[in-house]
């Protein structure tokens, strides 16, 4: 009897605690929403995660790789900016990664990121960034996920509306911002109205090694060449740049660049310019820029300085180039899955406005044209517009699409997530950022196939996001769940630098093809060794070379003699290892760089000048094996004039 | 004045080179026993053997991996050694010498101590053998518990190197 009691309690129990937990499952309870985003976003340990996303770095100058959904971050890629986690910018072999006509360059502003495409499709193989300050464009190997290439781009200033690459990775394209005196040259600012230009710069890439080539420039009028995307599909072949400041003026551009009830966007045929460009087109323009590109088998980048370059007026190119008329000084200017649509972001508009490239070619045809800008035909307005998006937000930055026709755009001044039908034009959702939210990113939301199960919100402000951290705080990014008809915020995490634009892609694309080491017997770097008995230290003037190796856990040699004041020794340093994550570190006191971090297989160099007489320290600085703490060694410096022998020796 | 400090820098830079040109009395450090007993190793009470891992015959142990079986050929394949021993040079060297103990064991007279297959399993996956082979986990407490590295070698390649070892 008793053992009915208990079942019977027991029943009831149960029943109570399942009714709870229905109850907590209702949409009602704000733990239950809690939970079940938190199942979202949970990528248990031991899990990897769906997507990978490429942040920008903005003011880092570097890029930064997360996972989706979990937002955890994975790596920082040193691009623009030194790193001394790596050496990156700091080491003989990556130094020259960083030269610029203006000399050595140690930093810039990273904006964004464009993952490589065939047939229009994220096909994994490189992502292309752009530098904003000193104009440079970088390709990053997503094997190796480092910075293989960086081209100089001349005759730019501000290189905002870049590094957008076409729908075959032809060619990553690079539009000025700030227009400049082309060429540079000294003259009076306020004379900028019809003598400066816009250069929108084309930079080919190899289909097989991805190296770069600035091919043209095509030289527009003075405006400012702000946001840019690539047509696809059957717009494929054109490119449009969002143009504010066609007012030109030169001088308090908060007023004077908003004058204009509508600026362009400027439509750019460029297989008709590539024609003209190989048929013979365009001038030679004697010019100054740096190629600097990186070797993964000497571990070695080389600058080369160019010193021409092809620019083309566009009004010698019949049907080359046309102007849209946009309102309120676009911002965005992004173009849908189908290639259809280019959405306008009226950066101080509620509205979106949405251009048809098929009325825009029937307008080309038609000759529908409102007058003209220093040559170009400018459309008219009502015969390219497809439709406007009256969103009620204000502030719309950047969009990105799904693949089910929905379009996903940011509204800064209003902080939130618009989601509207394309077509239809219909506001479907809306939802708040955290604060002030620039670029989003939908995986593939920049390419004909769109991988529409998150965007990810980059915001300007965080406030109250986090714990505070004094007066600078990391900014704040958010995830939405947009698989359903609602968008859910299911996520907030903080990010690195300020992050403009991201790409992202799914993980399979590129985690099977990471790279894990550098082949010992590809190692052709000029001061490499191949094995520990070719270690040596050799002098020539007051330059010492000494060739290194390092495996768990020693330095091969680990006692060098012989070293002078005044010395210039260069640590040529290979790592012996040859298994997936086991880098070695070295550091040496009074080391005027980094650190470097070698990766199995690379070699890499470091350069020391002794001051002082001693016997000075120098260890492996990444914890590498049970004896980490062994991995040391000692240099002997001798006084000038000293007549000690070059010496070096391991465990003797 | 200027003789004076002419001649006192003179003097100044002898005993630099003085000094620096000496090598300084060797001091023998503090006078405790220090010197490391390889018994010790044994002593631990896990193991069941006296003799230390690098002196213990194991041959019929094969180790734990993906090399079951080698037949050795009774002629050695010369070619195949001596790709072995280029393999030996790059990949190995840093820590064995064929010749005395380093930060590993010495290389020659492997194969009268281990059989084919231990030494082969030893190359290909030495996390994997220190985890699970009694042996290799009492060597890596010999040698101060200095783990060997992976190279990431082939199965082929792993041959060729165990063809230079007979030639030792």
């Amino acid at each position: 009897m008793k053992k009915i009691y208990y079942l019977i309690g027991g029943l009831l129990g149960l029943t109570l605690v399942y009714m709870g937990c229905n109850r907590a499952a209702g949409p009602n309870t704000n733990g239950a929403l809690a939970s079940s985003a938190a199942e979202k976003v949970y990528v248990a340990p031991g899990e990897q995660d769906e997507f990978y996303a490429f942040l920008s770095g903005g003011y880092s100058g570097n890029l930064t790789v997360y996972g989706l959904p979990s937002g955890r971050m994975f790596k920082e890629i040193p691009v623009f900016s030194q790193f001394p986690t790596s050496g990156y910018g700091y080491s003989e072999e990556t130094k020259p990664m960083l030269n610029t006509s203006h000399g050595f360059i140690p930093w810039d502003d990273l904006h964004h990121p464009d993952i490589s495409q065939t047939n229009g499709e994220l096909d994994g193989r490189w992502i292309f960034v752009n530098g904003n300050n000193t104009p440079r464009i970088a390709r990053i190997s997503l094997e190796t996920f480092e910075t293989e290439e960086i081209i100089e781009i001349p005759n730019s200033g501000g290189n905002h509306s870049s590094a957008f690459i076409t729908e075959n990775t032809e060619y990553v394209i690079a539009g000025t911002r700030f227009a400049v005196p082309v060429p540079q040259r000294d003259m009076p600012i306020n004379e900028y109205k019809g003598n400066f230009k816009g250069a929108l710069s084309f930079i080919s890439v190899a289909p097989e090694t991805g190296r770069l080539d600035l091919k043209f420039q095509v030289l527009m009028p003075g405006f400012n060449y702000d946001l840019s995307h690539p047509g696809r599909g059957k717009s494929h072949g054109w490119h449009f740049f969002s143009t504010y400041n066609t007012e030109e003026a030169n001088t308090l551009m908060e007023v004077n660049s908003s004058q204009n009830d509508k600026d362009f966007i400027a439509a750019i045929n460029w297989k008709k310019i590539e024609d003209y460009v190989n048929n013979g087109g365009g001038t030679k323009m004697a010019t100054n820029y740096a190629h600097n590109v990186y070797s993964h088998e000497t571990h070695t980048g080389t600058t080369t300085m160019k010193k021409e370059v092809v620019t083309v007026d566009p009004t010698e190119i019949e049907g080359a180039v046309f102007f849209l008329p946009t309102p309120k000084s676009p911002h965005g200017c992004d173009v849908d899955p189908s290639g259809e649509y280019i959405i306008g972001s009226g950066k101080l508009s509620a509205d979106l406005t949405v251009h048809s490239f098929t009325k825009m070619l029937a307008a080309i045809e038609g000759e529908k044209f409102d007058g003209e800008a220093y040559g170009i035909p400018i459309l008219s307005f009502d015969d390219v517009m497809a439709g406007i998006v009256k969103s009620g937000g204000l502030g719309p930055l950047h969009t990105e699409f799904d693949a089910n026709g929905n379009a996903y755009t940011t509204f800064f001044i209003s902080s939130e997530v618009v989601k509207w039908r394309l077509e239809t034009w219909d506001v479907v959702d809306r939802k708040p950022t955290f604060y002030s939210v620039g670029h989003l990113m939908i995986p593939g939301g920049n390419s004909r196939k769109p991988f529409g199960k998150y965007v990810v919100a980059m915001n300007k402000i965080t406030k109250d996001r986090y714990l505070p951290t004094g007066p600078e705080m990391e900014h704040s990014a958010q995830i939405y769940d947009i698989s359903g008809e609602k968008m859910e915020l299911i996520y907030d995490f903080p990010t690195h630098g300020e992050p403009h634009y991201a790409a992202g892609c799914p993980a399979e694309l590129l985690a099977s093809k990471s790279k894990k080491i550098y082949r010992l017997d590809e190692n052709k770097h000029p001061y490499g060794i191949n094995n520990p008995s070719e270690a040596r230290v050799e002098r020539n003037g007051k330059e010492v070379h000494v060739y290194m190796g390092t495996i768990r856990s020693h330095f091969t040699p680990d006692n060098i003699e012989g070293i002078k004041v005044g010395d210039k020794v260069y640590f040529h340093i290979t790592n012996h290892e040859q298994d997936f994550d086991v880098p070695h570190g070295f550091s040496i006191l009074g080391q005027n760089t980094s650190e470097l971090l070698i990766m199995p297989g690379q070699t890499k160099t470091s350069v020391w000048e002794p001051k002082q007489v001693g016997v000075w320290p120098f260890y492996c600085t990444d914890f590498c094996s049970a004896l980490h703490q062994e991995m040391q060694g000692y240099v002997r410096v001798s006084p000038a004039n000293s007549n000690i022998e070059l010496s070096w020796s391991l465990g003797e | 004045m200027k003789i004076k400090f002419t001649i006192s820098a003179c003097l100044l830079a002898l005993l630099i080179v003085g000094c620096g040109g000496k090598t300084e009395k060797k001091e023998d450090g503090f006078s405790v026993e220090r010197k490391k007993s390889t018994e010790q190793a044994v002593e631990t009470p896990e193991s069941t053997n006296e003799v230390p891992a690098s002196q213990r015959i194991t041959l019929d142990n094969k180790g734990v991996g993906q090399i079951k079986n080698i037949t050795l050929d009774p002629e050695i394949d010369q070619e195949m050694a001596t790709s072995g021993g280029e393999l030996f040079k790059t990949n190995c060297t840093a820590c064995h010498k064929t010749d005395r103990r380093f930060i590993g064991p010495k290389m020659e007279g492997i194969l009268e101590r281990r059989s084919p297959e231990w030494v082969m399993n030893m190359i290909l996956d030495p996390q994997l053998m220190v985890e699970e082979d009694r042996c290799a986990k009492d060597l890596l407490v010999e040698f101060n518990g200095a783990a060997m590295a992976n190279q990431n070698l082939t199965v082929e390649q792993t041959r060729s190197l165990l063809e230079f070892f007979r030639t030792l």
